[in-house]
């Protein structure tokens, strides 16, 4: 285990770092017949930490890889404080970066490593030995400096990467998946350290992770690539609550995704008949607003948190959905209730545990009602 | 730095993409290219040429090869003691392989130098090791006489027997290596799943670990028998007249007689034979990869 | 772990019938194993004590034990002068491989080269070519050339038969190499030189230690084609050896082989030790 201090407790004492902006236009990039990243524009803001969330194989390293230098974009620009650098070598782009498996230096003691971006500026050997001193203090690994990397354990070394990547105070860091090595526990406890140390320094940092539970910790905005493309940009909260497809809501914690017919489209509610004959509401998404005419084939999303079940009402209303209770899990906090409901999909609902909601045995039939603000129509 | 060499280097090292330019590549690759074009691609060609070219295209040579009882006779032996030699390294080689899988610490430490040790050690010391021991009064024969096997000192020296001993103890470490490398390679886990799931100790070796390990056995066999096929200096020391093999034939050719036409022949049966048994080997190899994919 | 539907006693004594026929069979595989070893040895554990020995002629074990065959090595100009020659060989050849060798895998490995396939092939064609063919080949270049007998054309065979272990040891050590290091360093500010510099070279330092050792012993060891480019005068140790081996088969021999056996270990030693405390380094 980690015999290091928690960040936190010693960087009171560090200088704030100006951070930079990174803006990137109608970025493309192919291999061969593959088109790895398909048109993206992003901007990030001075300070901010902008999490580029996605599954793998959606361009968001290779995203990241042109930011740094380590790829060239076919066409499109990356600037970084209004320097168009898309044709920059790695080595002068003054960018931090956080690879996923570090990347220590193995032959070179833990000062060294931390040293190594100082040396390459041409600082003093005296002055280097202090700033890295320094840096490893702020990340709690004083008195480590003599080992090499391979003596220490995986949260430390991660410890390491970090300090070596702000010692020399680049306006811009970049992080591939830094935590991914670590396990659960460390990585939640890091992903907090790495926030409040970008807060308390004002780093612009660009985050790339498949993880959406630690883009939501840590990310002032989260951007969402699939296939090369951005889905949507926003705020943790933008994007859990109005996420702008039905990728982003099923990336995006969880959701249940309902095929339907448009039945009403006027208004802030819209109806629509589910594929089993039930006639339900939803507020339609942004994007959906436009050009959708009564017969249409829509979508339905609903969060499992935002259903409520109540008991079934024979003949049923219309506005509710007739299912039956296939599955009940405990899952600490909530429990989870598989449903079936006819020409549906299996439907998930979460019911905290401690709530005087009904919770129905498995086999019951319920029927499930929601508050049309909570359920998108796409 | 100079300006000018600085703008040399920034041509040649092109300074992003992952992969130096092609101009760097060729300047870093060309003088181990056109030397080796030099010393050696070019005096394997002569040697091969003046085998057909003699001063006009023939084939005499080969025929004369082919019509000789003698010839033929040597280059069967060369092929019989080859195919001797690799059953002998694979009967050998793969319990040691097999053995040196499960040693750790000292014990492999020990193991690994037991092999390495010969493999470092000149040809011609190990040959010279080997007349001590097969000599009349040498050392094997002083043990058996104690022994009381025999009365009178065997001739174990200057024929196939010694021969035979010596190349084998040459060739084996390049029989255990590629074996122990390919035995090393299977996960733990698998013998222990076939374990678990009913096998008993021979059905784990014989339908998991013996298949696995067959590419390394591949490789052994196909390094040791084209190494054997080309031996000289071992026969040479340890063998007799009646031992005489291709390479030493085609020694003989060249430094007593100067027939070069006839030792081009030669050489190119044998690295015709070499060439062949790489090929079917790549072939054989490559079809085993695109299996596993 | 299974589970039997044996009765108690009758899975005992299964259980103890399977840990003998274990026990039976790991000890068979340990003695065949121990006997294949001596057999590996044996040449060694020879050559070692007959070196010492005190008679003209060659006996195992030795009578009696004497240095006077060491100090006829040393006394012979023509062992020494041969010795010498080898040395120079193998140490050119050592540094004209490990120049040609690493550009060539730095261009393989890392470069964009036309008809890669092709120049591979005859990077390691020397590896497969019988060594007899090789040396014949040059022995009828190299005379029209006036190579015979010269240190350039030893060094250039030699280089030839070196290149392809140099190539394959050091293109493996680069491919080995996590490619993240050198991001990072590109990505900390070091340009393409200093990381190759600074990061690389030095990763690749037990690769080069190993090629190196290689090279020096493959040229050292070097018995064919040494022996047929070799003068009357100007010879290598492999050829005198041969020669000597061939005609006399004096105790020398044994001396010249004790001391290329403890030089060799020494130096594959000295290597196995480094690449172990590399290897150590490198596990995180």
């Amino acid at each position: 285990m980690t015999t290091a201090h928690p960040i936190h407790e010693s960087y009171s004492g560090l200088k704030p770092i100006r951070g930079g902006t990174v803006s990137m236009d109608s970025i493309i990039k192919h291999y061969g017949s593959f088109t790895a990243v398909d048109g993206v524009s992003l901007s990030v803001g001075r300070g901010e930490f902008v999490a580029l969330l996605g599954p793998s194989g959606s361009g968001k390293t290779t995203l990241l890889m042109m930011i740094a230098g380590f790829e060239q974009p076919d066409s499109g620009a990356v600037c970084i404080d209004g320097v168009d650098v898309s044709r920059m070598p790695a080595h002068r782009r003054d960018v931090g970066m956080v690879f996923q498996k570090y990347a220590l230096f193995p032959h070179m003691t833990i000062l060294d490593n931390v040293a190594f971006p100082l040396r390459m500026r041409g600082v003093p050997a005296g002055e280097r030995r202090l700033k890295a001193l320094d840096a490893l203090q702020i990340v709690g690994l004083e008195g480590m400096e003599k080992r090499l990397p391979a003596q220490l354990s995986g949260g430390q070394q991660q410890r390491v990467a970090l300090a070596r990547a702000i010692v020399y105070r680049p306006p811009v860091l970049l992080m591939d998946e830094p935590l991914g090595a670590l396990d659960k526990k460390l990585r939640e406890r890091m992903q907090i350290e790495i926030k409040h140390l970008q807060e308390s320094l004002g780093v612009t940092v660009i985050y790339v992770t498949h993880d959406q539970e630690e883009a939501l910790t840590m990310a002032d905005r989260i951007a969402v690539m699939n296939r090369g493309r951005l889905e949507q940009v926003g705020t943790p909260a933008e994007l859990y609550e109005r996420p702008a497809n039905p990728f982003v809501a099923g990336f995006i914690g969880e959701t249940n995704l309902l095929d339907g017919e448009l039945v009403a489209a006027a208004g802030q509610e819209w109806e629509l008949r589910l594929a089993g004959g039930a006639v339900v509401r939803g507020t339609p998404a942004a994007a959906a607003r436009h050009g959708a005419a009564v017969g249409a084939r829509v979508r339905l999303a609903v969060r499992p948190e935002r259903i409520e079940l109540a008991p079934a009402t024979p003949g049923g209303t219309g506005a509710m959905v007739a299912a039956t209770v296939a599955d009940v899990i405990y899952a600490g906090p909530t429990l989870i209730y598989l449903l079936r409901a006819d020409g549906l999909p299996e439907m998930t609902v979460r019911v905290p545990v401690q709530s005087d909601a009904m919770k129905p045995a498995r086999g019951e039939a319920v029927s499930l009602t929601w508050d049309p603000a909570n359920a998108l129509v796409y | 730095m100079t300006a000018s060499f600085k703008r040399l280097a920034a041509t040649l090292w092109k300074p992003d993409g992952r992969r130096f330019p092609a101009p760097l590549s060729l300047l870093l690759v060309g003088p181990l290219v056109i030397g080796l074009c030099v010393a050696f691609i070019l005096p394997v060609g002569r040697l091969l040429a003046v085998s057909v070219w003699n001063p006009d295209f023939t084939l005499a040579e080969f025929v004369h090869i082919a019509e000789s009882p003698l010839y033929l006779r040597i280059l069967g032996r060369t092929l019989l003691l080859g195919i001797t030699v690799t059953a002998l390294t694979l009967v050998l080689a793969y319990p040691v392989a097999f053995l040196m899988t499960r040693l750790s610490g000292w014990r492999l430490a020990v193991a690994t130098a037991c092999v390495l040790v010969p493999l470092w050690t000149s040809v011609l010391v190990r040959s010279y090791a080997w007349i001590i021991i097969l000599q009349r009064n040498g050392l094997l024969n002083s043990v058996l006489m104690g022994l009381g096997l025999t009365d009178a000192p065997l001739p174990l020296l200057y024929n196939e027997l010694s021969v035979t001993i010596a190349m084998t103890h040459v060739l084996l470490p390049y029989m255990i290596l590629p074996i122990w490398a390919a035995l090393r390679t299977i996960p733990r886990d698998l013998p222990l799943a076939a374990q678990s799931l009913g096998a008993n100790a021979f059905r784990v070796f014989f339908l998991v670990v013996l298949p696995l390990s067959l590419p390394g056995v591949a490789s052994g066999v196909l390094m040791v028998f084209i190494l054997s096929l080309g031996f000289y200096v071992t026969p040479a020391l340890v063998g007799g007249p009646e031992t005489l093999m291709v390479a030493t034939l085609i020694g003989q050719q060249t430094t007593e007689l100067l027939n070069w036409p006839f030792a081009g022949a030669l050489a190119a049966l044998l690295l015709g034979i070499t060439l062949l048994l790489v090929t079917v080997f790549n072939r054989f190899l490559g079809l085993d990869k695109k299996a596993a994919s | 772990m299974t589970s039997h539907a044996h009765s108690a006693p009758a899975a005992t004594a299964a259980a103890r019938r399977h840990t003998l026929s274990k026990q039976f069979g790991d000890a068979l595989l340990k003695g065949v194993c121990a006997l294949i070893f001596l057999f590996l040895l044996l040449p060694t554990l020879v050559v070692i004590p007959t070196s010492f020995s005190d008679t003209q002629y060659l006996a195992f074990p030795p009578a009696h034990w004497s240095l006077r065959w060491y100090v006829a090595y040393f006394q012979d100009p023509e062992w020494i002068g041969a010795t010498l020659f080898s040395l120079k060989v193998a140490g050119l050849t050592t540094v004209a491989a490990m120049t040609f060798g690493t550009m060539g895998a730095l261009a393989l490995v890392r470069g964009r080269v036309p008809l890669k396939g092709a120049v591979r092939a005859v990077v390691l064609a020397p590896m497969i070519v019988p060594h007899i063919v090789i040396a014949v080949a040059m022995y009828m270049v190299y005379m029209k050339w006036n190579l015979l007998g010269s240190l350039t054309g030893f060094v250039l065979a030699h280089t030839v038969v070196c290149l392809p272990f140099v190539v394959i040891t050091v293109s493996a050590g680069l491919q080995k190499m996590d490619p993240s290091l050198e991001m990072a360093a590109a990505s900390l500010g070091a340009s393409r030189l200093r990381a190759f510099r600074h990061v690389t070279l030095p990763l690749l330092g037990p690769s080069f230690a190993t090629a190196a050792a290689f090279a020096f012993i493959t040229s050292l060891d070097e018995a064919v084609i040494s022996y047929f480019l070799s003068s009357s005068t100007e010879k290598t140790l492999t050829r005198k050896m041969f020669e000597d081996i061939d005609f006399d088969l004096s105790p020398t021999i044994a001396v010249v082989s004790t001391l290329i056996i403890v030089m060799s270990v020494l130096l594959m030693g000295a290597i196995e030790g480094l690449r172990a405390r590399a290897a150590r380094r490198v596990k995180a």
